[in-house]
């Protein structure tokens, strides 16, 4: 069971990163790389502040807030300096290698016995139990830290899911949505299309940020490793979250995103507890998103030749 | 009011593919007139066109509408003043997205986009009466995404989304070139209704002669960067399409004339 709540939990963070990914892959249709490095950035800047004694909620906000600005100086890159949105990411996401290094002052900080976002929720929880370090939930046990980063991360994820809903059904969201699919489009409407990409990047990388921030708090520490290949891991969460749910609209595709995030960490326990080795895991998720990114035109090829076959019977 | 003044524009200067697009351009479109350009491909027209919407800052010249100074202005804050429908029917919306978002985001046109809900069910109301406007059945498909529409369809809704904020000029880039005959037809029709229901100031860009001389006022035909001809008042009441037919020859076998003759006197005399 604590698999099971592990692998929800872990889903809840990382869908943060793949809402971010959402609107910056999706919707402003940008190849946006700087993701493996504000996850990351996210992580550190909160490590650093909640090891100084600041209040948790105030370090992912920082961490946001700091993000936002990775996001803002990559969109900046393309659309001021005229960098390939690929090239752009990497720069940004390179140099925060570096700085993430100065922010934490060494490759790893520990977060262990320290004041955490579910802090609050656990001590409600304990209460309600009567000071129990287990909970029995349908015949489970399930330990009273687990449960409370659990509600609390999923509180976190669905205000957030509802708060970027709304934002994407407002009249800039709106603009938002068709600036990456017809810029043209947007430019004759009034739109300032760069704009738009800033923002978006801005808006994408603080979620990651975010979402880095609840990793290292859950993870109970910030390593500048922890970046690598998260991307492919939004954009794997993103695949399965359309094939489940589709995005016929904004709640839908957001919801979605959020499920297909945590199904996929299920996945992934799962694959794990049968025997994955887990230093093989990126390069099997990376085949994953290969085969998800192929598959469709196969399976269209394929259904072109057997309604094909249909026409020639019929004549 | 639309004023152009010695506009000139050469793109790939010096180099083998120069190409001097627009040669010293002078043009007034007055308030309420509608004036469609002709021309052989090449000719400059659609360079115009996008002089004016501001796809590219020109070499020389000015361009004012109304009081405003706008040939630096950049293409989406010229939106604020000006309503453009293209030649394909895909670029002017957003296939994804329903009728009803489309329309939301050409209402906002040259306005601050809020933080408030964009659909809503007042403006949904005000969309489908004027979507309805158009007789083609769509206002019962406002949620919709467009991409399930015809070219026709598109490109009508596109005109309408145009013309919403009442733009100081509409410019139509051959919008009806990509279309079939039947909703070419219609959309022409839709054109002359919108531009003299909203009393529009229009500049059209097109390759039909028919429509040059059914929908307009004002005919400017266009050579090599230059304006050759301009058909206006009586003498655009009176013309018709062989006599641009003839006009056009006419500009071409001088051309021939001038290339041909110019080099033999100069084998010749010098």
């Amino acid at each position: 069971m604590s698999l099971v709540i592990g692998a929800f939990t872990m889903g809840l963070i990382l869908s943060l990163l793949s809402l971010g990914m959402l609107i910056s892959f999706r919707m402003i249709k940008f190849t946006d790389i700087t993701v493996d490095g504000s996850i990351t950035l996210g992580a550190s800047i909160s490590a650093v502040f909640i090891v100084q004694g600041y209040s948790p909620w105030l370090a992912a906000l920082f961490s946001f807030a700091a993000g936002s600005l990775a996001g803002m100086i990559t969109g900046l890159l393309h659309t001021r300096f005229k960098i390939q949105e690929i090239l752009s990411g990497i720069l940004v996401m390179t140099a925060l290698y570096s700085i993430n290094l100065r922010i934490m002052g060494r490759s790893n900080i520990p977060l262990l016995d320290v004041k955490t976002v579910s802090t609050g929720t656990e001590n409600i929880l304990e209460k309600m139990v009567g000071g129990a370090s287990r909970i029995n939930i349908l015949g489970w046990q399930v330990p009273t830290g687990d449960l409370a980063v659990f509600i609390t991360c999923s509180i976190i994820a669905i205000f957030i899911a509802i708060i970027l809903s709304c934002f994407l059904l407002t009249h800039y969201g709106t603009a938002l949505r068709a600036a990456g699919q017809n810029p043209q489009m947007v430019r004759a409407q009034g739109v300032n299309n760069n704009t738009m990409v800033v923002f978006s990047l801005a808006l994408a990388n603080g979620l990651v940020a975010l979402s880095g921030s609840l990793l290292a708090q859950y993870q109970g520490f910030a390593d500048v490793q922890m970046g690598i290949g998260m991307m492919v891991w939004g954009l794997a969460s993103i695949i399965i979250g359309e094939a489940l749910v589709g995005r016929s609209s904004i709640g839908l595709t957001i919801t979605g995103v959020i499920l297909g995030t945590i199904l996929f960490r299920l996945l992934i326990a799962i694959a794990l507890r049968w025997g994955l080795n887990p230093n093989d895991l990126k390069m099997v998720t990376a085949f994953f998103v290969f085969a998800a990114l192929v598959a469709p035109g196969w399976f269209r090829t394929l259904s072109k030749k057997f309604t094909g076959g249909l026409r020639y019977a019929k004549n | 009011m639309l004023k152009i003044e010695s506009l000139s524009k050469t793109f790939h200067a010096n180099t083998a593919n120069e190409v001097r697009a627009l040669q010293n351009v002078n043009l007034i479109l007055e308030n309420g007139s509608f004036t469609a350009i002709i021309g052989t491909n090449g000719s400059g027209k659609s360079t115009l066109l996008n002089a004016v919407a501001g796809t590219f800052e020109p070499d020389t010249g000015s361009i004012h509408l109304e009081n405003h100074d706008i040939t630096h202005w950049p293409e989406y804050k010229r939106a604020s003043l000006i309503g453009r429908v293209f030649q394909n029917p895909f670029a002017g919306t957003v296939a994804e997205m329903t009728i009803m978002e489309n329309i939301v985001i050409a209402m906002k046109r040259g306005q601050r986009r809020s933080l408030h809900i964009a659909v809503t069910k007042t403006f949904r109301g005000e969309v489908a009466d004027r979507v309805r406007t158009l007789k083609m059945g769509l206002e019962d498909r406002l949620d919709n995404p467009i991409g399930t529409l015809s070219g026709g369809q598109r490109q009508a809704l596109t005109l309408l989304m145009a013309a919403w904020t009442r733009p100081k000029i509409l410019l139509l880039d051959e919008h009806t070139a990509a279309l079939d005959p039947k909703s070419a037809a219609k959309v022409a029709e839709l054109t002359k209704i919108i531009i003299e229901q909203e009393k529009l100031t229009a500049l059209m860009v097109t390759h039909s002669m028919q429509q040059a001389v059914d929908l307009p006022d004002r005919i400017i035909m266009m050579h090599r960067g230059n304006i050759v001809e301009d058909y206006h008042h009586e003498q655009k009441q009176r013309v018709r399409v062989p006599d641009l037919m003839s006009t056009f020859d006419r500009v071409q076998k001088r051309e021939l004339f001038d290339e041909s003759v110019a080099g033999m006197l100069e084998e010749q005399y010098i």
